[in-house]
């Protein structure tokens, strides 16, 4: 048995002992492994951005945004497909905002715990999990092919061909929304959980009703955490290609270049055109395609997306700095 | 001779969390303007009974209870409203909740919900509730700070000025001192005595001697059943009802 006392040098109390040299030598190389690792995920991403936005260069600038495609996008800018993507994007928000918010809100609020609720939970998460081409498929299935005809059945005229809606911004904006609406539910609960419950007890001793708890404390303190769950969201509806491939999106549809017509270009039972589609067709499918024009209408996309997730980091930053417990 | 109906009164109540049974077969009877102090360890259903009188027991999963809590004579599971019910009944409990809100508005709260909008009304019963609470002094200048960054004992006055703010009938404190400095409860202990001329006080202590201090009437239950019950000055002598009242008052229980 040795004496620990006797262990210390007497010249020098504060010497590391072997063991404790060891002990900082795997300290050290064990971080420098783990900083492997990271850097073996920042660089080639680094790489790839800087890749894109170095071809993309020549073609960058305020009127490759503003001009419409020409000559299947080979010339011109990328207006078109980025309005239609602004429609997408607000109007699956207008079906998957109200309906994943007060579904969470009755999950989470008011159903009572059981076996039912967890099942609801369960299969909200799996669906989150779901590949978005089969959310297309499903898409295709009730909005394109249910729902359209119905419509048409009611509202078009059948002497007048060109009063039937297609399938375009209504079917896309649902398909999307139904494909973000288990991501919108599950943030959303989340953002209800991390309000104490406590609070809602201290309520309800007062004779609060559970609707005057929701509103008057519930969701104005979780408020900021489902809009950073809708941000997300709205990242996710701008980028994904297959939700909208069968459901309305086109590779080329006629915008005018100038007027209110440039803005409000699409009717709702119309194809449109949209980001992530354009990209996807002139990066494969268009022979002679300059690569600027591929690489400008990736870097606009991705700059798009990186813009709408830094907002979403801001409002999770400015949310933990104003807590209010 | 019809005397009017005792204020508070259980009878053979039991309750439940699940297939557990945490009070067994409990009766007795509060009368207005008095105080019962119930006392008795951890895990013996005082925090229960307390939430049978309010039915949020109803908010617990699981949670139930049989027998008959009558509030002025009337059963308060066949009350149509739970949540009038509530509002006439002041609850504190142990854990201090400033609601994250300013502690004029944690005050004004529930008036406000009752559709009290008059700014001089509610002036009013937050300087009231507040010095009841012995918390005026304290935050009079600062009301608009936020409830939650209030230290834990002046988030349990604030609690406890939370549950006047609707002057109820009832007032159901929960080891209401826990946080409290002994100075400040000694003096909400006195606006205690004054507010039991308008109101009846259930008093849940692990503090016997604020128990006695306080209490006209003492209960002493003892996993979920009642051990005595009786006038706190027999409770407290040398020879109450039963032994094990002396054992655990004199702490040499168990």
């Amino acid at each position: 048995m040795s004496e620990p006392c006797s262990a210390i040098p007497s010249e020098n109390p504060f010497a590391l002992t072997p063991l404790e040299r060891r002990k900082k030598a795997a300290a050290r190389r064990n971080q420098w492994i783990m900083f492997g690792f990271c850097a073996l995920l920042i660089i080639p991403l680094v790489l790839i951005l800087v890749d894109i936005f170095w071809k993309a260069a020549p073609v960058l600038s305020l009127d490759f945004l503003w001009q419409n495609p020409v000559n299947k996008g080979k010339e011109g800018g990328l207006w078109a497909p980025l309005v239609g993507t602004f429609y997408l994007v607000v109007g699956s928000l207008l079906f998957v905002a109200p309906v994943g918010i007060f579904a969470a809100i009755y999950l989470n609020e008011y159903a009572r715990e059981g076996w039912v609720n967890r099942v609801i939970g369960i299969t909200v998460t799996s669906l989150a999990g779901v590949p978005s081409i089969v959310h297309a498929l499903f898409g295709l299935g009730a909005f394109v092919l249910g729902m359209l005809p119905a419509i048409n059945r009611l509202l078009a005229d059948p002497a007048r061909p060109e009063t039937r809606w297609e399938a375009g911004l209504l079917t896309a904006s649902l398909t999307v929304a139904v494909m973000n609406l288990p991501v919108i539910i599950t943030s959303t609960r989340e953002a209800l959980g991390a309000v104490p419950q406590s609070f809602r007890e201290a309520c309800w001793n007062l004779g609060a009703t559970r609707w005057q708890t929701i509103r008057t404390i519930v969701l104005p303190n979780s408020l900021s955490g489902i809009l950073t769950g809708i941000i997300l969201v709205v990242s996710r509806a701008a980028g994904e290609t297959a939700p909208i491939l069968f459901t309305g999106a086109t590779f080329f549809k006629f915008v005018a270049d100038s007027g209110t017509a440039k803005l409000f270009p699409y009717g709702i039972g119309e194809p449109f055109m949209a980001m992530s589609m354009h990209l996807n067709i002139i990066s494969n499918q268009i022979s002679q395609m300059p690569e600027r024009m591929k690489f400008g209408s990736a870097a606009v996309l991705i700059t798009l997306i990186l813009a709408i997730n830094s907002l979403a980091i801001a409002l999770r930053v400015w949310l933990r700095g104003r807590k209010r417990w | 001779m019809s005397a009017s109906p005792p204020h508070l009164e259980f009878r053979n109540l039991s309750a439940y969390y699940g297939t557990k049974q945490v009070l067994r077969d409990v009766s007795f009877t509060v009368p207005r303007n008095s105080v019962i102090g119930i006392i008795g360890p951890a895990n013996s259903g005082k925090t229960t009974l307390l939430k049978t009188i309010n039915r949020t027991l109803d908010f617990i999963p699981g949670g139930r209870f049989t027998g008959e809590v009558l509030l002025g004579g009337e059963s308060v599971t066949a009350m149509r409203d739970p949540n009038a019910l509530r509002r006439r009944i002041g609850m504190v409990f142990p854990l201090p909740v400033g609601l994250p809100l300013s502690v004029y508005e944690n005050v004004a709260y529930a008036p406000r919900r009752m559709g009290v909008t008059d700014k001089g009304e509610l002036d009013g019963i937050v300087e009231r509730c507040l010095r009841q609470s012995v918390l005026w002094d304290e935050v009079k200048d600062r009301l608009n700070l936020l409830g939650t960054r209030l230290s834990g004992g002046q988030q349990q006055r604030l609690t406890l000025a939370r549950a006047l703010s609707l002057s109820p009938e009832i007032l159901c404190l929960d080891e209401f001192s826990i946080a409290i400095d002994p100075v400040t409860t000694m003096r909400i202990e006195e606006v205690l005595k004054e507010l039991r001329r308008s109101m009846t006080i259930v008093l849940v202590t692990n503090l016997v001697q604020q128990a006695r201090r306080l209490a006209d009437n003492t209960l002493f239950l003892w996993r979920g059943e009642t051990v005595e019950l009786s006038p706190t000055e027999v409770a407290f002598s040398d020879t109450p009802r039963d032994r094990r009242t002396y054992d655990y008052v004199n702490g040499i229980f168990g």
